[in-house]
This record gives C-alpha cells, sequence and structure tokens, in this order.
C-alpha cells in the first residue's frame, strides 16, 4: 500500500494545517483521531443496529410459541445479530480506541500508515453495508448461525456470494489496521519508549494485532472453500464429493477462538489502565500482565477444538483439547488476580470508567467460569448448543468486551473531546447496565442446564418463566444504552472544561495525558522525551 | 487526493523502516491465508496418522453391509401418514417385506397431490421399536429432499435400505414410518 511509494519532499517536516473542510476531512481523512473518531462513530451505529435484532430476538423469546417472527427471519436476526456485533461493534470499536491512544501513548505524531488507516476505515460501511442489504434480497439474509456451518450455510439464497464478500471486507479491514498497530508500535514509539515501559493497552493492541494478522486469513479462506463448493463444484466439505463438513469447524475455529481472544484481549489493556489510575497505584505485577498477555495469545491457537467435543474425535483429542483449555484459566487467573491486588490497599475512587471495569472484573470472571465448566469435555455433550453456552459468551462479550469499551469511552471521552461527560449520567447508565445485563443473561445459564437449545425461535413451556425475565432485562439494557448515546452526544457538543490530566485528584499515568484537552489535532510532533 | 493524503503523511527517520516491516507483514498474512488452505491436505494426513476417520477405516465399515445373514429374517413393516396436507393419497407399495440383515433392498410408497396446487412435501422417518433405529440403514431415501408435486401428480417414492446384521438377536420386527409434511411456505422462497 502506502509502503510503494517514494516521497521525499517533506522530509523536512510539515507545516501547522489543521483539518480540511466538510466531508473531505473524513473522506480523505489520514489524521489518526479523525479515523479513530469515525471508527467509534461507525461502532456505535453498528452496536445500535445490532441491539435492535437482539430485541426482535428477544421479543420473540417473551413468551412460548412463535408471535414475533417467522422462524426462518428468527434465524437470520441471530445470525446477523452476531455477524453485526463481532465484526461491526466490537472489533471497530477497539481499533477505533487504538487509532485514538496508541499514538497518544507511544509519543508518535500518528499512525504510522496513515493512508492505509483511511482505506481500513472506508471499507467498513461498504462491507456492512451489503450485509445489512442481505435483508431485502430473495431467500432472506444469512440465516445459518455466525459461524458459516455447511451444508446448512450453503442453503441460503442470493445473500450468500454477499455475505462471503462481506466477510472478505470485513477480513481485509482489520488486517490492514492490525499491520498499522504493529508498525506503529514497533517504528514509532518515543525514544526512551522501551517495550517493558509501554502502557498495557499498548500492550494488549500489539499481541491482538499479531493475532489478527494470523487468523483472520485462515477465516478467509475457509468463506472462499464456502464460496467455491457452491459455484464451481469443488468439494472441500461436500461428503458426496469425497470432502467433509467437520473441517470447516476445524478452520472456521481455528480461526474462531483466537478470534474470542481479539475481542477480549484490548479489552484486558483498557482494564489494566483504568484500574491503576483510580486505585491511585501502580498496576501490580506490570512484567507478569504481559507475559500472562503473550502465553493466553499463544495457547489461544491450540484449544479450537473445544467448541466440537461433540464431533465424534478420538478421545485422545478430546482429552487434549479439554486440557488445553483449561490451561488458559492459569494466565487469565494471573490477570485477575493482579487486577484485584492493584486496588489492594490503593485509596480507590468510584467514577464511572472505574465502576465498568469492577464490573468488567466480576462479571468477566463469571464468563471465564462457565467458559471452564464448558471446558469439560464430558459435560459439554450436556451443554453444547444450549442457552448455557449462549450465557457464557455473552458474560464474556457483554460485560466482558462491551464493558471495557464503554470504560474506556468514560475514560478518554474528556480527552478527546475537551468536555467531561455528566458523570451522574454516567454512573446512572452503569447501574442500569450492571443490573439488567445480569437479568437478562444469567437466567439464561438456567435454561441451558435445562436442556433449552440455542438459535430456536420456540421452546417447550417448561422455560417459559426464565425466558420471559430474560427478555424484560434485554429490552431495559437496550434502553438503558441511550443514555450512553446521550451523554456522548451531549460531552461532545459540550460541557464542563476538561483539564489536561482530567483525573486531576488520580494523577493517571501516561503520554496521552501530557497534551491538552481537547487533544490537539497534531501531537508530538516532536517526539516527548521518555524517561 | 493522493497529494493532499502524503502532505498528512508523518515524515522523516521512520519511512524506510516502515516500509520494510509492513512488507514483511503482508508476506507474514500471505502465509497465513497459504496456511489456512494447507490446513486440508493437513487435516487428511493427520487423519491418517492417527488412523482417526481415515477413509480406510470408513470403507471397511461400508463393506460391512456386504456380509449378507442369510439365516437371519427379518420382518420390516412400512407405515405412512399424512398429519397436515389434507388432500392427499401417501401409502406403502406393500406393508411389510422380510429382509435377510446385510442385503439392500428398496421399498416403493405412491403418493398422490389431490390439490389443484403444486406443493412441496417433505416425508420424516421413524423406525420402531426405537432400539433398531441406528440398525436400519437407508442408503437413500425421498426423506433426504423435499419433494415437489405438481397440481393433482402422482409419483412413486423410493427408499433403499438395509439392515445391520449386528441387529440384536431379540429383534425380528421392524417398522419403518413416514409422516409426510406441507413445505411450499418454508421451502419455495430457497427454490426460486
Ligand atoms: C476461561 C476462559 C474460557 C474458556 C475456558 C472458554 C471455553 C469455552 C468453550 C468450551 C466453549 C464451547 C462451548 C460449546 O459450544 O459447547 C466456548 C464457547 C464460546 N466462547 Fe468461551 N471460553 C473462555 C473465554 C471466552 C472469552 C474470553 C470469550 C470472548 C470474549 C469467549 C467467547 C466464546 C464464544 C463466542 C463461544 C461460542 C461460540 C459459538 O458456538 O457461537 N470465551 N467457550
Ligand atoms: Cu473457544
Amino acid at each position: 500500500m502506502s509502503a510503494s511509494h517514494t516521497h521525499d519532499t517533506h522530509a523536512a517536516g510539515h507545516d501547522d494545517h489543521g483539518p480540511m473542510k466538510g466531508w473531505r476531512r473524513w473522506f480523505y481523512a489520514t489524521n489518526h483521531k479523525d479515523i479513530g473518531s469515525m471508527y467509534l462513530i461507525f461502532s456505535l451505529v453498528m452496536f445500535l443496529t445490532g441491539g435492535l435484532m437482539a430485541m426482535f430476538i428477544r421479543a420473540e423469546l417473551l413468551y412460548p410459541g412463535t408471535q414475533v417472527l417467522d422462524p426462518g427471519t428468527f434465524n437470520s436476526m441471530t445470525t446477523m445479530h452476531a455477524l453485526i456485533m463481532v465484526f461491526g461493534a466490537v472489533m471497530p470499536a477497539f481499533t477505533g480506541l487504538a487509532n485514538w491512544m496508541i499514538p497518544l501513548q507511544v509519543g508518535a505524531p500518528d499512525m504510522a500508515l496513515p493512508r492505509m488507516n483511511n482505506f481500513s476505515f472506508w471499507i467498513l460501511p461498504f462491507a456492512f453495508g451489503m450485509l445489512l442489504l442481505t435483508l431485502l434480497v430473495p431467500g432472506g439474509s444469512p440465516a445459518g448461525g455466525w459461524t458459516l456451518y455447511p451444508p446448512l450455510v450453503l442453503q441460503t439464497g442470493d445473500a450468500f456470494p454477499m455475505a462471503v464478500f462481506a466477510v472478505h471486507l470485513m477480513g481485509a479491514s482489520s488486517i490492514m489496521g492490525a499491520i498499522n498497530v504493529i508498525v506503529t508500535i514497533m517504528n514509532m514509539r518515543a525514544p526512551g519508549m522501551t517495550l517493558l515501559k509501554m502502557p498495557l493497552f499498548v500492550w494488549t493492541w500489539l499481541i491482538t494485532a499479531y493475532l489478527l494478522i494470523a487468523v483472520m486469513p485462515v477465516l478467509a479462506g475457509a468463506v472462499t472453500m464456502l464460496l467455491t463448493d457452491h459455484y464451481f463444484g469443488t468439494s472441500f466439505f461436500n461428503a458426496a464429493g469425497g470432502g467433509d463438513p467437520v473441517m470447516f469447524q476445524h478452520i472456521f475455529w481455528f480461526f474462531g477462538h483466537p478470534e474470542v481472544y481479539i475481542m477480549i484481549l484490548p479489552a484486558f489493556g483498557v482494564v489494566s489502565e483504568i484500574i491503576p489510575t483510580f486505585s491511585r497505584k501502580p498496576l501490580f505485577g506490570y512484567d507478569a500482565m504481559v507475559y500472562a498477555t503473550a502465553s493466553i495469545a499463544f495457547l489461544s491457537f491450540i484449544v479450537w477444538a473445544h467448541h466440537m467435543f461433540t464431533t465424534g474425535m478420538p478421545l485422545v483429542g478430546e482429552m487434549f483439547f479439554m486440557l488445553s483449555t483449561m490451561l488458559i484459566a492459569i494466565p487469565t487467573g494471573v490477570k485477575v488476580f493482579n487486577w484485584t491486588a492493584t486496588m489492594w490497599k490503593g485509596s480507590i475512587s468510584f467514577e464511572t470508567p472505574m465502576l465498568f471495569a469492577l464490573s468488567f472484573l466480576f462479571l468477566f470472571t463469571i464468563g471465564g467460569f462457565s467458559g471452564l465448566m464448558l471446558a469439560i469435555a464430558p459435560a459439554d455433550f450436556q451443554y453444547h448448543d444450549t442457552y448455557f453456552v449462549v450465557a457464557h459468551f455473552h458474560y464474556v462479550l457483554v460485560p466482558g468486551a462491551v464493558f471495557s469499551i464503554m470504560a474506556a469511552t468514560y475514560y478518554w471521552l474528556p480527552k478527546w473531546t475537551g468536555h467531561m461527560y455528566n458523570e451522574k449520567m454516567g454512573k446512572l447508565h452503569f447501574w442500569l447496565s450492571t443490573i439488567f445485563v445480569n437479568v437478562l443473561f444469567f437466567p439464561q445459564h438456567f435454561l441451558g442446564l435445562a436442556g433449552m437449545p440455542r438459535r430456536i425461535p420456540d421452546y417447550s413451556t417448561q422455560f417459559a418463566d426464565w425466558n420471559f425475565v430474560s427478555s424484560i432485562g434485554g429490552f431495559c439494557f437496550g434502553l438503558t444504552q441511550l443514555l450512553f448515546v446521550y451523554n456522548i452526544i451531549s460531552c461532545v457538543r459540550g460541557g464542563v472544561k476538561a483539564s489536561d490530566k482530567v483525573w486531576d485528584d488520580a494523577s493517571p499515568q501516561g503520554l496521552e495525558w501530557t497534551v491538552s484537552s481537547p487533544a490537539p489535532y497534531h501531537s508530538f510532533e516532536v517526539p516527548p522525551e521518555v524517561k | 487526493m493522493v497529494r493532499v493524503a502524503e502532505s498528512l503523511q508523518p515524515s522523516g527517520p521512520h519511512q524506510q523502516a516502515n516500509r520494510s516491516l509492513t512488507r514483511k507483514l503482508w508476506w507474514f498474512v500471505v502465509g497465513a491465508f497459504a496456511f489456512g488452505w494447507a490446513l486440508v491436505p493437513l487435516y487428511d494426513v493427520l487423519c491418517s496418522v492417527t488412523g482417526y476417520g481415515s477413509k480406510k477405516e470408513l470403507l471397511v465399515a461400508a463393506h460391512a453391509a456386504e456380509r449378507v445373514d442369510m439365516a437371519r429374517w427379518v420382518t420390516v413393516e412400512f407405515l405412512s401418514s399424512v398429519p397436515t396436507l389434507g388432500a392427499w393419497e401417501f401409502a406403502p407399495e406393500q406393508t411389510e417385506i422380510k429382509v435377510h440383515p446385510g442385503q439392500l433392498y428398496e421399498a416403493t410408497f405412491l403418493a398422490k397431490n389431490m390439490i389443484n396446487q403444486a406443493v412441496i412435501a417433505q416425508a420424516v422417518p421413524s423406525v420402531a421399536p426405537n432400539m433398531a433405529t441406528q440398525y436400519f440403514r437407508k442408503t437413500d431415501c425421498f426423506c433426504f429432499t423435499p419433494q415437489k408435486f405438481e397440481a393433482n401428480q402422482e409419483r412413486e417414492l423410493n427408499v433403499r435400505f438395509f439392515i445391520d446384521p449386528s441387529l440384536p438377536r431379540n429383534i425380528d420386527r421392524v417398522t419403518l414410518g413416514y409422516a409426510i409434511y406441507d413445505v411450499t411456505q418454508t421451502k419455495s422462497a430457497l427454490q426460486n
């Protein structure tokens, strides 16, 4: 991309110009702050779109019987909800945070590859535009689940090639975003910022970016094979032609498990920034945190078949994947321990970002525990494809990944906008979210243990009560998020002036707090000195 | 646009290093893409090394069916029902046959759509007693796919099957039943 160009005319450094005017500023954007903002706004829009789909899902499940959606539409809602939340909401939100914060945290003037940065963002609206367009084509949008298992997914109508192409585009976007992050971190750090002095958010993103470039191409390969099976008569996954549908699951989950860590490692980074600040203590065991992150990333490559315990693997396979999965609990435990130890004897205050980080700590751990239960191969035969799995991954993804994104937003929003958000409303948003996320997802553990299968529009009446509770929790959680949107918009528009350090009495550490609030359009043009 | 974009690019000592690292990372991406495809042959290699799910073993399993137990007779009964379709006829040609375990047989059902309208029908099989289900092997069946019937069309529907010779000794009578349903609404969207 930009690497193929040689251009020395501006080697003398550049004059101080502000942003371009009007739409050009955004369409031609190469400034990391502009691009970061676009990623974050895009992610918020996708969060609301995917959230609306979830409201339809919960409305259908409010009572037994089919009332709101026909079964086909229900299936396409669960499929689209997952694809949009994973690739449209969570991943772009973290890329947006990376764009905004990594240059500020390592003391670089911008991302290393600004034009590729522009490209990787602008692919996304096209990818998701196409994905959403599938709602209108004959045969309906993809409805075979976000995991795209053949042969079911091959029954998708005209939406099939569109969905595959959309996945290709999302993959290309994340790969470019990841390359940009790696090059920025490896080459653009301020003098004196050695690797082991980098803030943890930078560290977790560096490792995430490597995971991304290792597995997104594998997903691209897998969906390409689906495409050739469908249109060009190959038989990668077609048993009649000598292929094997289970092989798709192996390839998919070789991508899929690292993918779930792609969605949680940057969250670990965010929490590792916020807890020390509001505990007024340095992070406990910094080195251990870095090594724990690296070992989680490494282990994530050798556990994929825990999603496939029931496919009839040989016993040694079941044992291997069970034990390797349980092994991940060790570095994860190190992290939880270190966050807790950071707070030990700290002088803690409970601003909104800290509240979200604490909620993350508790609720993510619940998700980790249910993960451990699922990792027990013989038990997974009971839990697999039930609501217990749904409860598990929503605990790690909603009060896990999504809460960390909210925490990060409240933590850095004053730095981005120069205004304080409304703290009272932030706290209200926090409490309502934390209460309702549990009302929404905790009962799903009971439903799953009682045997309710996932991905069904109707259910036996014995499951009625907990589904009702879960749906009410869902509607309230959904409505609560409007507070978040309102708070962000009013904070962008105005509000109490934020100081440079923003959280003055907590004296946060890190280079991002040494620039003014709002962060100037061009920062660190002269690299800061790190001691 | 390119001019504008370039003028915003940070300049200086990093350019060279950035370019070379970026190139290396793209090669890494190419390698990862290739690895994804390499998983296909690797998967077969792994299967044959561990002997699990190997084609050879599966073929042996398939050939097992060729061991016909001529000494044994099992009665297979056929049932049919039309729970929702209304004006339909659907019945087996023969109500029962005697079979040797391990030998391949074919049975025929006659179906007639007496509605003045095309219908897509789906047959759902069931085997009784429950214990026998896993020994009843259908190699081809009209129930594997939805069946389209024109208005007033009459057709024969076939199923090929054999009984696994390891069917427990105490079972000498097996019932294969089909219920046929109208799936026109759900299937038609996919067919056109
Ligand atoms: C202690 C760590 C964890 C363990 C031991 C664990 C274990 C498992 C297991 C065994 C399953 C398969 C269950 C089944 O299908 O029967 C599963 C599913 C899943 N996990 Fe985890 N997990 C852990 C952490 C996470 C994290 C951090 C995330 C994401 C942020 C995550 C996201 C998911 C998702 C999305 C699925 C379901 C995928 C699907 O079938 O659609 N897990 N987990
Ligand atoms: Cu996994």
